[in-house]
C-alpha cells in the first residue's frame, strides 16, 4: 500500500460534496444537492487524468474540492501522502504552493487593472518568495519565456493580449510557485479553434519539461483523448468508468461512455459516414433529484429491473473500472 | 440541377462602430441548392453569422448592405421592403438561433409561440394553428406535447427549448432554414439529438439548411457542402468530403490539421496556426490570412486573392496555387 501511495500525488477517497438547499422565511436548510456523491480516484505523479462528463456531472466541483476551495461533506483528499481533508486555511497555505489552477475564461480570470508582471508574480508575493525586485523580475521573465510570451510585454495590461495569450498568462501564474499539480478547468474551450492547438501543445510541453501532474476537466473528448493518460467519466456526481486513454476510447464499457463517444462527431466525413450514430434519448436529469438505483438507468438502452433499484459500484472489468450492473459477476 | 434556391452574390456588409466603419462581410458569394445542407464555418469575427443575418435583413440599424445581391428563388432579398421581407421570414425562410433561452419570449406560452407563425402566414384560425402546434411539438419529440402547450419557456430544459425553436422554424414548412450555432450551448449527447432531428426533418420536407458552426466535427457529420470564412470573406468552398480530403487553402489545411480527432495519434504535438484571428476593424491590405500563412509571399501582403475554381465545384481564394 505504501509503495502505491508513493506513486500517487493525489488520492481522492469516497468524496462527497453536498450543497445545502435553503427555503422558507428563515432560509433554513431543507435539503441537499449531492453534486459529488462518492467519487474515488488517484492521480499518479506526472500523468494527466481527465474528468469528462456533461454539465452538472460534478467534474468541476470535484476539482475545486481537491484544491480545498470547496467544503467537503465527506470522504478524504490525500495530497503527497498527507490527509488535507480537514486542514484549515492556515494549514492549507503551504500545501497550496503545490497545487494551482488554470481557469476556463481567459478574460474573466485576469485582473484588468494589473500589469501582466504583477498578475504572474502575485503568487510569489502572497507566499513571500520574491526576495527583492531583481529576483522577482528575473522570475517573471523566466515564466513568460516558459509559456511562450515575450518578456518585454511584462508591463502591459491584459486587454492588450489575445485570448490565447491571456491563457498563457494564466498558465504562467499557475507555474509561478513550481507546483506539482495543476488543475485545468476547460482550459481551451473558450478559445478559437485555431488557437486551441497552441495551448494544448504548450500544456503537453510543460508537462514533459517540468514533470507536472494535470487534473484536466473538459467536455471536448477529442482534446481529452489527445492530452490524457487516464480518463474518468462522470455522470450525476458519480464516476461511471475509469480507464486508460486507449482502453476508454477503443473499448468503452459503460453504456454512458459509449453514448458519449457516439455523440461526438469526428472531424472526418469518411469516418462519419461509416459510424453507427446510436443516440441515447433524454437529457441529464436534475442533480437535485437523482433517480434511484443507477443514475443513468432512465436513459440507458440496456437497463434491467435491477438497475432501477440497486446503485452499482465501481468494479474492475479487465484493466478498467466500471460501475454498471451489466458487468456484475 | 436547376438554379440554386439561395444565391448570394458579392455581398458586403459594413457596421458603423466607435472604431469607425467595420466591414464584417466582404464580397461574399455562396449558394445553397434545394434540399442540401451547407455549413458555413469560421472562427469568431469571420463574418459567418453576419452573412446569415443579412439574408433575413436582421443586421440592425448600425449595419448596412453596401454591395451585392441575395437571390432567393429568383427574388433579390436586399431590394425587398420591410413588409415583404416579413412575409418571407418565418414562412419561407426560418431561423434557429444559438441561445434557445433568449430567443423564446419568456412571458408567452410555448403553444402561442409555435402557433403564431402559422396563424400569421398561413391564414389558419387560431384554434387550428394551436392544435397544429401540438402536433409539431410531438414531431420534435417533446414528450406529452399536447399537455405542454400551456407551459412557459422556463419550464423547459435547454435541449427541449431548442426543440421548440425547431418546431417553430418548421411550422410553415420553409424552403430554407438557417441555424446559427444551434447546439453550442448544449451538452454533447443533446447536441447529437438536436442536429439529427434537424437533419431528418429538413430531409423530410426537402428543405435546404444553412448550418453555421465553428465545429469541424459537426460539419463532417451533417454537411453536404462547406464554405469556410476568414476575415469576412469566403476563402474556400467545396463538398464536405472534398474539403477534409483535399483542402486547398492554407487556412483550411491548418484548421483541419490543428483539431485533435478521435482517430488521430494522441500525445503528439498538434499542428498549429501561428498568430491569431484578424481584427475586422484593422484588416491587413492583402490576404487577411497572410500574416499567419506559412506560404505567404510578397504578393499576398499587397493584394487580395479572389475566389477561383481549382476544380469543378471547388473554389479557393489564394495566390499560392502550388503550395497546398
Amino acid at each position: 500500500m505504501s509503495e502505491q501511495e508513493g506513486d500517487n500525488l493525489v488520492s481522492v477517497r469516497n468524496l462527497k460534496v453536498h450543497f445545502p438547499v435553503t427555503g422558507g422565511v428563515l432560509q433554513r436548510t431543507i435539503g441537499h444537492v449531492p453534486a459529488v456523491n462518492g467519487v474515488s480516484f488517484d492521480l499518479k505523479r506526472g500523468e494527466t487524468f481527465s474528468l469528462v462528463g456533461e454539465s452538472g456531472c460534478g467534474k468541476s466541483t470535484t476539482a475545486l474540492a481537491v484544491l480545498r476551495m470547496q467544503p467537503v461533506t465527506d470522504g478524504q483528499i490525500i495530497f503527497n501522502g498527507v490527509d488535507v481533508t480537514h486542514f484549515n486555511a492556515r494549514q492549507m497555505r503551504p500545501i497550496r504552493r503545490g497545487m494551482q489552477m488554470v481557469y476556463q475564461d481567459p478574460f474573466g480570470s485576469l485582473n484588468p487593472r494589473m500589469k501582466v508582471a504583477d498578475i504572474i508574480g502575485e503568487p510569489l508575493k502572497v507566499h513571500h518568495l520574491a526576495a527583492d525586485r531583481k529576483v522577482f523580475r528575473a522570475r517573471i521573465r523566466e515564466l513568460m519565456d516558459l509559456v511562450g510570451l515575450l518578456p518585454d510585454m511584462a508591463d502591459r495590461y491584459p486587454h492588450e493580449f489575445s485570448g490565447g495569450q491571456r491563457q498563457r498568462i494564466g498558465i504562467a501564474r499557475a507555474l509561478a510557485l513550481d507546483p506539482e499539480l495543476i488543475i485545468c478547468d476547460e482550459p481551451v474551450s473558450a478559445l478559437d479553434v485555431s488557437i486551441q492547438a497552441q495551448v494544448v501543445n504548450l500544456l503537453m510541453d510543460l508537462q514533459a519539461r517540468l514533470g507536472l501532474t494535470y487534473l484536466f476537466i473538459a467536455h471536448d473528448l477529442s482534446v481529452v483523448r489527445h492530452i490524457s493518460h487516464r480518463v474518468g467519466v462522470m455522470y450525476l456526481g458519480q464516476l461511471v468508468e475509469v480507464s486508460s486513454r486507449d482502453e476508454l476510447f477503443n473499448s468503452p464499457k459503460h453504456p454512458y461512455t459509449r453514448a458519449l463517444l457516439d455523440a461526438v462527431p469526428v472531424a472526418n466525413p469518411e469516418i462519419e459516414a461509416r459510424r453507427p450514430h446510436k443516440l441515447i434519448t433524454g437529457e441529464v436529469p436534475s442533480v437535485r433529484n437523482p433517480p434511484p438505483g443507477c443514475p443513468f438507468h432512465p436513459r440507458c438502452p440496456d437497463a434491467k429491473s435491477m438497475c432501477r433499484q440497486i446503485k452499482p459500484v465501481l468494479q474492475a472489468v479487465g484493466t478498467a473500472s466500471v460501475s454498471c450492473h451489466l458487468y456484475d459477476p | 440541377m436547376g438554379s440554386p434556391l439561395l444565391d448570394i452574390e458579392h455581398l458586403s456588409v459594413t457596421f458603423r462602430t466607435d472604431r469607425g466603419e467595420v466591414r464584417a462581410v466582404d464580397d461574399v458569394s455562396l449558394h445553397v441548392n434545394e434540399g442540401e445542407t451547407l455549413a458555413v464555418v469560421g472562427e469568431s469575427g469571420s463574418g459567418k453569422s453576419v452573412t446569415a443575418l443579412s439574408i433575413l435583413g436582421l443586421i440592425g440599424d448600425n449595419g448596412s448592405i453596401t454591395n451585392g445581391r441575395i437571390l432567393f428563388d429568383g427574388a433579390d432579398l436586399t431590394r425587398l421592403g420591410k413588409a415583404d421581407l416579413r412575409a418571407i421570414r418565418g414562412d419561407r425562410i426560418a431561423m434557429i438561433f444559438q441561445e434557445p433561452m433568449s430567443s423564446l419570449n419568456p412571458v408567452l406560452t410555448i403553444g402561442k409561440q409555435v402557433a403564431e407563425p402559422m396563424w400569421l402566414h398561413r391564414d389558419m384560425t387560431w384554434d387550428d394553428a394551436y392544435q397544429r402546434a401540438g402536433e409539431l411539438l410531438a414531431r420534435v419529440s417533446i414528450p406529452d406535447a399536447a399537455q405542454r402547450l400551456n407551459d412557459y419557456p422556463h419550464h423547459f430544459s435547454g435541449g427541449m427549448r431548442q426543440r421548440v425553436m425547431i418546431a417553430m422554424a418548421l411550422a410553415c414548412e420553409p424552403q430554407l432554414i438557417i441555424a446559427d450555432e444551434p447546439t453550442t450551448a448544449l451538452d454533447v449527447t443533446v447536441q447529437a439529438q438536436i442536429l439529427s432531428l434537424l437533419k431528418n426533418l429538413t430531409r423530410e420536407l426537402n428543405s435546404s439548411l444553412i448550418l453555421i458552426t465553428h465545429d469541424l466535427g459537426v460539419v463532417a457529420r451533417y454537411a453536404d457542402r462547406v464554405a469556410v470564412m476568414y476575415g469576412g470573406r469566403v476563402i474556400e468552398t467545396t463538398t464536405a468530403r472534398n474539403l477534409y480530403a483535399n483542402p486547398r487553402h492554407p487556412y483550411t489545411e491548418g484548421l483541419i490539421a490543428s483539431v485533435p480527432s478521435l482517430d488521430g495519434n494522441p500525445g503528439e504535438p498538434l499542428m498549429t496556426i501561428a498568430g491569431q484571428p484578424p481584427d475586422l476593424a484593422n484588416l491587413p491590405p492583402g490576404c487577411a490570412f497572410a500574416p499567419r500563412c506559412r506560404y505567404a509571399q510578397e504578393r499576398c501582403l499587397e493584394a487580395q486573392p479572389s475566389l477561383e475554381a481549382v476544380s469543378e465545384g471547388h473554389l479557393r481564394a489564394c495566390f499560392g496555387y502550388d503550395h497546398v
